[in-house]
């Protein structure tokens, strides 16, 4: 029955707007609209035809509001179903009561992301497609938007395809020399079936390399703002957000929680975690945020450890470098206005050391560039070239055909041709996860195409 | 017109391959079978090629002769060369393969008819069903005479509406000397059969005297030659050698200058031919960078100077063909006996069967072998196996046998044939099985000698026989998973001549075995009991704890594809009413109406999604009728 029903929701963003449209989706799009909208010229919806007229509520009669419609008829719709858009005036009480007497004809809400998901089930849009959909409307930031456009255009599905190809390509060698020993195709070809899977190697670890890079472009980076008390951590915070954000006094341990707030910078969003000072302390809330601090080190892409720069390199600095052993770390060295005191005896342990004065703003734009150089490589990424995975999903599945292959690339010395061919066949499948395709008769139709076969 | 009186159970069209394993089948279960032929001199015919079995093809032999058909017993009663292929590859790759005297395997298969109870044979062209509604009711002949029967298989192979070619000659015929069969598949296209047009061919037959073997490379079989049924035990037939040899550029020219005349290239063949076994002419054109191609060239028999060039079947007109194989090395002055011919004949799409092999369209009828667009005498006999079974089963009101993807190559075969239809002959290929170490030759009575057993076309001796096998391989398992090496001297002393000094005192000979430098053979140089253990033992045991972990994993993707091909999709269900799936896929279910939702999700172009639209919509009960409007 879920799949079959049908289903509505308002497509603008909530609150007034210029416009309002309700999105019905299903069988039952076109009784919905005979039955709420009545247009001003005669005869019913033409498809993919807007028109004008007014939406009544049918059981009173009462006109709620002038509006456009427009149904478009199964299969050419964004779900392939009927697809009905009311395109009403834009106040949030107009919108809301339109929905309600959709609703009123025995139509359900739509879950979110349940047009797209029905576009993907009735195989409009394949996987990928359908998750970059979701990504462009969830994109934080204009790199994330093209990735996603990118995606959604089928770069990535292109590539899985050619790596599929150079897959099918070995699969088919493999499987001529088991199926016809008797045939005179040449004694096996180690050397074809080998540079085959080292160019579906090769492309699947430079896919792989990009899945770090394509998250962060989709989720941000997280930077986590560490220090000891007093440094100037929530100043800093301030100045990057550019507001008074975190409270900021001159009394060591202020803040207690973790404050956090997103910026866009360089088309990147920058999600920064403010925490509190690292200290021994006796102040059980205090010491708490200290905790929570710490927890959230393995977790950050980036941690910036801000250092009082007219104060000396001290304990409570040195027990700050033990917790952040082994992580990504800027150096910011803050209060540069004042006479300098501080020094680093190992600068090596940081990406970079970026002095500033949180209190005036001085330094904070180069350290904001600082940290976007070490994440977005510009040149990359605006290549029309770029091709990245974004989603855990297709990683895992990435993963799990180079597992294969290099199970494949081992055993070519000693293990027989068919156990092989289960690897490639285990490396096809897991590609083919990521689109949603499966190997099928493929792999005949090349043995044809390339061998001489009959014997 | 007269109609015999008598009603049989089974009637089966057709005495090739597949029609002498259904009607066999039939009859030793126990129905009243006719075995129909248009001649009755060419039953079991190797229309082609002498030889039984291949890869996978052998696969299919010994699965035939696990459930109690007659290929395996006829090929060992009458094979000239055995050969084991693949013997270097893997267990689940290997396969058997055996030179035929042709005379003596169809008058051998003959004999056997003919002293099977319950069945009658006779000759005659059948060219009519008889129907009542959408059920089958028997045949009708073209000599007036009608028979009725219960069920009825059809096996016509390349008979209906045969057409031979040689060059831009042509002229009906069901194969070179008989007359085709004309009427029943037109019958059928108008009963809604997809009746369609394929094409094969073969080589001429040549005579040996005129051949200089002396330039030939020899190939012999191998010693002792193995038989393929598991109840024959030795092999008694004389052996012969088969020979290799070349074409050269020059034979490629000449082929080249007759394709005007060849009817393949002037575009009056219009039947598709196999991918797999092209004519020579075909090698030729797409593959012009080949400066060669190789052919066998086997005996035709023991007591005949007739041999089989392989590989070099062909359609081009006579003058053409005797130049193009005089122009082979050691062939230079060679005579041709019968000429090399290409033939057309109708087919119906198996999309149209269900996988117990009975027509979707007619009630108790059956389709098997070249009718379904299969090509080998291996593919119709495995089909012709198992629409014998089924028929009979229909006759004895029991649910018809259907053999698994993961249990045979025959359940591989068939599910391909009916959930895909064919557009070429098909060919069986280990490559079509997805579980291909599972699928053995080796294990081939392990998979289905029960099966026969309970069916009824295995003997008692013969079932006692492997249970005996099937007990002693599970006593070895056990034994050797439990015996432990105590590092004797005399043990010592063969595990330092294998460099296997590392291994512990205690290892059980099974942790042994799992090495991949260790065999069963090294097993008995260290424990007097494994010497004393049967060949057909130690190699189930071998193949068994070496592969345990491949067969162990695919044992896993079978267990998790159950769901799917266990459940049944009702034959009437209007996949219109299933609203989400979308109009390309309700296409390809309504043409194909597959029996399961395994079958469908093999249909190209049906998506994972569609699957899960389709599973969640069998399991509303309400899918049915309750359209929303």
């Amino acid at each position: 029955m879920y799949i079959r029903d049908t289903i509505a929701a308002v497509s603008t963003p909530p609150g007034n707007g210029g416009i309002g449209i309700i999105r019905v989706s299903g069988d039952q799009a076109a009784v919905v609209g005979n039955t709420v909208f009545t247009s001003v010229s005669d005869g019913g919806f033409v498809s993919h035809r807007f028109s004008f007229g007014t939406i009544r509520d049918a059981a009173t009669g009462e006109k709620v509001d002038e509006a456009m419609a427009v149904l478009m008829r199964s299969p050419r719709s964004y779900t392939r179903e009927d697809v009905l858009e009311l395109h009403c005036h834009g106040g949030w009480l107009v919108v809301e009561r339109v929905l309600a007497l959709v609703l009123a004809c025995g139509v359900r809400l739509a879950d979110p992301g349940e047009f797209t998901r029905r576009a993907f089930l009735n195989g409009r849009i394949d996987l990928v497609q359908a998750e970059a959909v979701m990504d462009i409307i969830a994109s934080k930031s204009e790199a994330a938007l093209q990735l996603a456009q990118r995606q959604r255009e089928g770069a990535l599905s292109k590539r899985i395809d050619e790596v599929r190809g150079c897959l099918l390509k070995a699969l088919a060698l493999v499987e001529a020399y088991i199926d016809f020993p008797d045939d005179d195709i040449g004694s096996t070809d180690v050397a074809s079936i080998t540079a085959s899977v080292e160019s579906a190697q090769s492309m699947l670890s430079d896919l792989l390399v990009t899945f770090e890079e394509g998250r962060i472009i989709r989720d941000g980076i997280s930077v986590l703002i560490v220090g000891k008390p007093n440094a100037g951590k929530s100043s800093l915070l301030n100045r990057l957000l550019n507001e008074n954000r975190a409270i900021v006094t001159h009394i060591p341990g202020t803040t207690r929680d973790i404050i956090e707030e997103t910026i866009t910078f360089e088309g990147l969003a920058i999600r920064f975690l403010d925490t509190a000072g690292i200290r021994h302390t006796d102040d059980l809330v205090e010491q708490e945020g200290i905790n929570r601090a710490l927890e959230k080190v393995p977790l950050a892409d980036l941690i910036l450890a801000v250092f009082d720069g007219s104060r000396r390199f001290s304990q409570e600095d040195q027990m700050l470098m033990d917790a952040l052993a082994g992580r990504k770390i800027i150096a910011v060295v803050n209060k540069s206005d004042l006479p300098q005191r501080f020094s680093l005896s190992d600068e090596t342990r940081f990406l970079a050391v970026v002095p500033i004065t949180a209190l005036s703003g001085d330094g904070v734009d180069l350290l904001k560039l600082t940290i976007c150089r070490q994440f977005h490589h510009s040149s990359a990424t605006d290549s029309r070239e770029f091709i990245s995975l974004s989603r855990a999903r297709h990683r895992d599945a990435l993963v799990s055909a180079e597992g294969f292959l290099h199970q494949f690339s081992v055993g070519l010395v000693d293990r027989n041709l068919e156990l092989l061919a289960l690897d490639l066949r285990g490396a096809l499948d897991s590609v083919g996860a990521v689109t949603g395709q499966t190997a099928t008769d493929e792999v005949l139709d090349l043995i044809f195409s390339s061998f001489c076969i009959g014997k | 017109m007269t109609t015999c009186d008598q009603i049989y159970d089974v009637i089966v069209v057709g005495a090739g391959h597949a029609g002498c394993e259904a009607a066999l089948a039939a009859a030793r279960m126990g129905c009243r079978t006719m075995l129909l032929t248009i001649n009755l001199d060419a039953i079991a015919l190797m229309s082609c090629n002498p030889s039984i079995g291949g890869l996978a093809k052998g696969h299919l032999v010994k699965e035939i002769d696990a459930l109690g058909g007659e290929m395996a017993k006829n090929i060992d009663a009458t094979g000239i060369q055995f050969r084991i292929l693949n013997t270097k590859k893997g267990p689940a790759v290997r396969a058997s393969r055996a030179q035929a005297d042709k005379q003596l395997y169809r008058l051998r298969m003959k004999r056997v008819l003919e002293q099977q109870e319950n069945l009658d044979l006779k000759q005659g062209e059948v060219t009519s069903l008889c129907l009542d509604a959408a059920e089958v009711r028997g045949v009708v002949l073209r000599s007036g005479i009608s028979y009725l029967s219960k069920t009825v298989v059809v096996t016509t192979g390349t008979f209906m509406r045969g057409l031979i070619h040689i060059g831009l000659n042509n002229y009906p015929g069901g194969r070179a000397g008989d007359q085709p069969s004309v009427g029943l598949s037109d019958q059928l296209r108008d009963l809604g059969f997809q009746v369609g047009r394929l094409k094969t061919g073969t080589p001429a037959r040549l005579d040996a005297r005129s051949i200089d073997f002396t330039k030939l490379e020899t190939q012999f079989g191998d010693h002792p030659p193995r038989p393929f049924s598991f109840s024959t035990e030795r092999i008694t037939m004389p052996q012969l050698p088969c020979y290799i040899a070349y074409t050269n550029p020059r034979s490629h020219d000449i082929i080249r200058s007759g394709l005007d005349r060849s009817p393949l290239y002037s575009g009056i063949i219009e039947g598709v031919g196999p991918r797999y076994c092209p004519s020579i002419e075909d090698k030729v054109v797409r593959f012009p960078d080949k400066d060669r191609h190789q052919t066998f060239i086997e005996p035709e028999g023991l007591d005949t100077i007739e041999v089989y060039p392989s590989g070099m079947s062909t359609s081009l007109p006579i003058d053409v063909q005797i130049a193009f194989y005089r122009s082979i090395e050691g062939l230079e002055r060679v005579e041709i006996m019968r000429p090399a011919y290409a033939i057309e004949y109708d087919y119906v799409d198996p999309i149209q069967l269900h996988n117990s092999l009975e027509t979707k369209i007619i009630h108790n009828l059956f389709h098997a072998g070249q009718i379904n667009g299969t090509s080998g005498y291996e593919e119709a006999a495995g089909q012709g196996l198992i629409a014998g079974i089924n028929a009979a089963r229909r006759v004895k009101g029991l649910e018809p046998l259907v053999l698994t993807r993961s249990q045979a190559y025959i359940g591989v075969m068939i599910d391909d044939l009916v959930t895909l239809g064919t557009k070429e002959p098909y060919r069986i290929f280990t490559s079509r099985a997805e579980y291909r170490l599972l699928l053995r030759e080796d294990n081939a009575d392990l998979r289905l000698r029960e099966l026969g057993y309970q069916i009824g076309l295995v003997s008692v001796q013969d079932y006692f026989q492997f249970e005996k096998k099937r007990l002693g391989i599970t006593a070895e398992l056990g034994r050797i998973s439990t015996t432990r090496l105590q590092h004797t001297d005399e043990q010592v002393v063969v595990l330092a001549r294998h460099g296997l000094l590392d291994i512990q005192k205690g290892t059980t000979l099974e942790q042994l075995l799992k090495r991949p430098e260790v065999s069963y053979a090294d097993l008995a140089e260290l424990d007097c009991v494994s010497r004393e253990t049967s060949e057909v033992i130690r190699e189930q045991v071998e193949i068994q704890i070496k592969y345990k972990g491949y067969i162990d994993r695919q044992m896993e993707q079978v267990e998790q594809s159950k769901k799917l091909e266990s459940t049944r999709i009702p034959q009437d269900l209007d996949y219109t009413s299933v609203k989400s799936l979308t109009t390309e896929v309700r296409e390809k279910l309504s043409k194909n109406r597959p029996d399961t939702l395994g079958q469908a999700s093999r249909i190209p172009g049906v998506t994972p999604a569609a699957i899960s639209i389709l599973s969640i919509a069998l399991k509303s009960s309400s899918w049915q009728g309750t359209d929303l409007q």
